[in-house]
């Protein structure tokens, strides 16, 4: 059952197999029964089962829809009405969000159940997982390392088999690096594909929502039913929406598929680099044409981005302050004290650490040196991208410089956790979709995946690419040993 | 030694739109606290601004109205700090690219023009309202006005004296009301003003230092403010010290103002592009629509008041300051085109003192411009004088009906006819002997004595010019 | 480039971050790698390269002017740590 795809689940539905109420608690159970992976902050059972209820009656009627009956998980930075909404932090574990967040809303016009809020690194902010209030998630491949992040509990749950589908959130990686070391299908769409209205802000100019699932074939699903625009967004781009799953199956002869040179240095490791050299070959042999292109300036997207997003970041965590939601420091003396102890006690450290260096990049005397500077190299960035494409149709590489690491490698050293994101934070400095699907196992068995870029709004060609790619290989069928 | 006054003027003006310039929450003034606020007001986290276009069309139709350069491109930014009205922790505003750029306005003082530079205008949102009533030692945020859109109007430092400031602002908030753009209610806190003000020694170019004046929320208090403000400026400089740059607060109960040290903490605001709203792009045509229906404006309206219906500067200005009171004078000059020097008269007169005792507007005046129209045509045609009109306005102002009614009811009606004022006339003189000797005897003056009498004899109804003429008359002039 | 306790504390207080002495070296040692990390923009001159705040240079949308809300006092009243009479209370404000 748990192995079962998006429209495998929807005929099961459709035939009376299993009702969405059944499905629901089957997967409810299973959370249960995995309850050590932490990829859940909150599950409530009543509410998952009376909305598989509601599915149930519209199923019988004719208004329903791909999605209608099935259970998903998602991340804990979209509002959902009634239902807490932590973000990761001790910051908002009192909250219950007051309103749906526009992509949940649209999940559950679709009809799907929400089976639960996944873990994540407290406001987003992590490769690893493991700055969550809420616990380390641990990785189903080896329950000794990270699972990613920050959308760790969505990777998990989705790679464990304890949801069919989730959510994520990716801001400089957050999506497809989890997905890579979890082994799932994972696309963050182009900037103002989907609604941030209610999806808790870490950048406002980088944080997209996307979906993480099985395969491309389900992505293409959850993602058609999370886009749109969205009048509450300024952001939000008023375009048509392709039918995703109708080019999945295209023939992938004649697409020209850029290798930027710069990701494959002496820095990527030998194994994940000649595991990503095989997926090309495979692309090869489907008809498709590798070519060399150049990313000249993709070594400054780690930096341009540790002041880019710090800087949102630190303005929009402002509104966490104890005077009308969330949590207030039980003693203060006066107002700034009541500030400083709310922030400093509801944050973590790397939020923290966050928050300093945005305020440190934004203040009189550093503006023009970091903020402007990085907002130039982002345009450098972003114009590098642009002369690619006048080469290649997608661009593909490594996800991640290496697969999943141990639990505390990292999480002292900032700057190497930060590094993680090398190959990924680029893409969401010029805003352009990206995904990751699984494309080998390294030699410790943990996934391996397979990054693809594609221009402004192009996901079709990005999932197409996956999909051929997935009917010709089984590297995302593979499940850790015991789900 | 003899001191110049500097003076600029930063003025918060909250536009008339019907939701907030970021939400879809109302603006309407004095709702029940926080009933006001919806998610993006109260800064949920998830919540996004979306802008409000009515906001920027006020925006742009001020613009046009001081002949300023609109930037088609403008953006918005964020400006970071923390206070509990404030529930995003940051302001959104606009810093480095304004909606409104350069332009000016005339004022009048004294009789003469003066231009006043206006160096921007911008478009930003309201903070929500700290409430100090003791809740238990604490305070009471109410978010209501949060997100109403405001243009802040920044001069040049151009005015030279406290008369100079008020003035300037009372040209603003006579051109907002005129574009309908703020209601100009300074009690309820929609047109509010900061002051700016440094002295120097007379002749000298640079600028001194200058401190800014908060709470003077009245065309009263800025003067005041102003004044006692440059007083203490001047005193420090003479007893030789030196002006610290700061915030200060004017309290009107004492005739003081007094430094907020709690604003003085370092300010460091980390403005930066709100990456939640992405530039704003006018087209032409929007631009041009807004132009099209600009109204005719203060100044213009004067100028014409004085050709058109040969009004003085004084009586036109007083008319034209206000929108309402000059349409007014133009719908009651409409009724009755032959007399619009009388009709100024009594706008300015009988009913702008009433509106004062009343303490009413115009807009809610019991006597409509049809009314007075028809009350001055009376006076035109001699069916009363203008002494009886007075008692007609009155009772108009109290709701007895048109004028044609009232004369009617109360039997008001001029007596023109000679045939009737000669008897009365002839009885006044009878029993006036002694003063008919004295008049004789070279004392005219008593002529008004005569007159009187046959007034009140007629209870004000003779017709003053007839009874004048049949004196002269029967007196042997 | 790196910074000191003293600046750390100076941007703490701006972002209302509480940190306590036993904090400041680690914050001060943290925040200096994240810096010296940053520092590698400088190896490109940017003259004349335009700032880039949005991943795609839209335009604002302009809603009309309508009230579209209601009245959701008793509901985010409800979320608060301390309200009153539908005020959120915070400690006194002081200017």
């Amino acid at each position: 059952m748990h192995n079962k795809s998006l429209r495998e689940l929807a005929l099961g539905l459709r035939n009376n197999d299993f009702s969405s109420v059944e499905l629901t608690q089957y997967f409810l159970d299973r959370i249960a029964a995995h309850k050590d992976i932490n990829a859940f902050i909150t599950v409530n059972k009543d509410v998952s089962l009376q909305q598989a209820a509601e599915a149930d009656n519209m199923l019988s009627s004719d208004n329903s829809h791909p999605l209608t009956g099935i259970p998903l998980a998602q991340k804990d930075i979209f509002c959902t009405d009634g239902m807490r909404t932590s973000c990761g932090s001790k910051m908002l574990d009192n909250f219950i969000a007051p309103y749906d967040a526009t992509v949940i809303h649209k999940l559950r016009q679709a009809g799907s159940v929400t089976l639960g809020k996944t873990n994540m690194d407290e406001f987003a902010m992590g490769s690893s997982n493991e700055t969550s209030y809420y616990g380390r998630v641990l990785n189903p491949w080896d329950k000794n390392r990270v699972p990613g992040g920050s959308s760790g509990g969505s990777a998990a749950a989705v790679a464990a088999r304890l949801a069919p589908a989730a959510t994520g959130t990716d801001t400089g990686g957050s999506i497809r690096q989890p997905a890579s070391f979890c082994g799932v299908t994972g696309l963050k769409p182009s900037y103002g594909r989907v609604s941030r209205y209610g999806m808790i802000a870490f950048a406002s100019s980088l944080d997209q929502g996307g979906p993480m699932t099985q395969s491309a074939e389900d992505a293409a699903i959850l993602l058609q039913a999370m886009s749109g625009f969205d009048e509450r967004d300024s952001t939000s781009v008023d375009i048509a929406v392709p039918d995703f799953s109708s080019k999945l199956e295209q023939d992938l002869k004649g697409l020209k598929i850029g290798m930027p040179v710069e990701f494959f240095n002496e820095d990527l490791d030998a194994e994940i680099a000649s595991i990503v050299m095989d997926a090309l070959h495979e692309y090869e042999k489907l008809g498709a044409e590798l070519v060399e292109i150049s990313l000249p300036n993709s070594h400054l997207s780690v930096p341009c981005y540790y002041v880019l997003a710090p800087a949102e970041a630190s303005s929009n965590l402002s509104r966490f302050d104890g005077a009308r939601y969330g949590y207030r420091t039980a003693e203060y003396d006066d107002l700034l004290d009541m500030y400083n102890k709310t922030r400093a006690e509801g944050f973590g450290q790397e939020v923290k650490r966050r928050i300093m260096i945005g305020t440190y990049a934004l203040s009189a005397g550093y503006y023009d040196a970091y903020y402007l500077k990085a907002q130039k190299i982002r345009r450098l960035i972003s114009q590098d991208f642009s002369r690619a494409f006048e080469k290649c149709d997608v661009i593909a590489g490594p996800t991640a410089p290496g697969t999943a690491f141990r639990f505390g490698e990292k999480s002292d050293d900032p700057v190497a956790m930060y590094l993680n994101d090398i190959y990924t934070i680029s893409v969401n400095l010029a805003g352009l979709p990206g995904m990751s699907l699984p494309a080998g196992m390294d030699s410790h068995k943990l996934p391996v995946g397979l990054q693809l870029i594609g221009q402004y709004f192009d996901e079709s060609r990005l999932l197409n690419a996956a999909h051929r790619y997935q009917l010709a290989t089984d590297w995302h069928k593979r499940r850790p040993d015991g789900f | 030694m003899e001191w110049e006054t500097v003076i600029g003027l930063e003025i918060h003006t909250q536009l008339r739109t019907k939701s907030k310039i970021f939400s879809g929450a109302s603006t309407t003034y004095g709702a029940e606290p926080n009933t006001q606020v919806c998610a993006v007001d109260i800064a949920l986290p998830g919540a996004l601004p979306v802008m409000n276009r009515d906001a920027a069309r006020m925006a742009v139709k001020f613009g046009l109205a001081i002949g300023a350069k609109i930037n088609q491109t403008s953006i918005f930014d964020r400006k970071n700090y923390f206070y509990p009205d404030l529930p995003k922790g940051y302001q959104i505003s606009q810093l480095h690219l304004p909606i409104v750029g350069k332009g000016s306005i005339t004022i009048d003082i004294d009789g003469k023009k003066k231009v006043i530079g206006i160096t921007r205008a911008h478009l930003e949102e309201d903070a929500g309202k700290s409430l100090h009533e003791d809740y238990h030692g604490m305070t009471g945020i109410d978010l209501n006005r949060a997100g109403t859109p405001l243009i802040e109007i920044v001069s040049e430092p151009d005015m030279r004296s406290a008369a100079e400031a008020v003035a300037y602002l009372k040209s603003i908030h006579s051109l907002v009301r005129y574009l309908d753009i703020c209601d100009g209610n300074m009690q309820e806190g929609s047109f509010r003003c900061d002051a700016n003000v440094s002295v120097r020694p007379r002749g000298q170019q640079e600028f001194g230092t200058r401190t800014e004046l908060k709470n003077i929320n009245s065309f009263r208090f800025v003067e005041k403010a102003i004044d006692i403000e440059v007083e203490r400026q001047i005193d420090i400089l003479e007893s030789g010290g030196r002006v610290v740059q700061e915030t200060r607060l004017y309290d009107s109960d004492k005739n003081q103002t007094r430094s907020m040290r709690s604003k003085e903490e370092a300010n460091d605001y980390r403005y930066f592009p709100d990456p939640d709203l992405p530039q704003m792009v006018l087209e032409d045509s929007f631009i041009e629509s807004i132009r099209a229906e600009l109204p005719e404006l203060p100044d213009a309206r004067c100028q014409r008041f004085i050709t058109e219906y040969g009004l003085s500067d004084y009586d036109a200005g007083t008319l034209t300051a206000n929108r309402e009171l000059a349409d007014f004078y133009e719908q009651a000059v409409a009724a009755l085109p032959a007399q619009p020097k009388l009709i100024a008269n009594w706008v300015n007169g009988e009913l702008a003192a009433h509106l004062n005792r009343d303490n009413t507007s115009i807009a809610d005046s019991p006597v409509t411009a049809t009314m007075l129209g028809e009350l001055v045509a009376r006076i035109d045609d001699n069916t009363i004088s203008g002494k009886i009109a007075k008692e007609v306005f009155e009772a108009i102002w109290n709701g007895e009906g048109t004028a044609d009614e009232i004369i009617e009811k109360r039997g008001l009606k001029q007596i023109s006819d000679d045939s009737a004022i000669e008897p009365i006339v002839d009885e006044i003189l009878a029993s006036n002997p002694t003063q008919i000797e004295q008049y004789k005897g070279g004392n005219t003056k008593l002529l008004g004595f005569f007159v009187g009498q046959v007034m009140k004899a007629t209870q004000g109804k003779a017709n003053p010019k007839q009874v004048n003429e049949l004196l002269r008359r029967k007196l042997g002039d | 480039m790196s910074i000191n306790n003293e600046d750390v504390q100076k941007i703490a207080h701006l972002a209302r971050l509480a940190v306590g002495p036993e904090e400041l070296d680690n914050y001060t040692r943290n925040l200096s790698q994240i810096l010296d990390l940053v520092e590698q923009m400088n190896e490109v001159n940017t003259d004349g390269v335009e700032a880039m705040a949005h991943p795609r240079e839209t335009k604002l949308r302009l809603r009309d002017d309508a009230v579209t809300e209601e009245n959701q006092r008793d509901k985010f009243t409800g979320l608060a740590p301390a309200s009153e009479n539908g005020l959120f209370l915070v400690p006194k404000v002081l200017d």
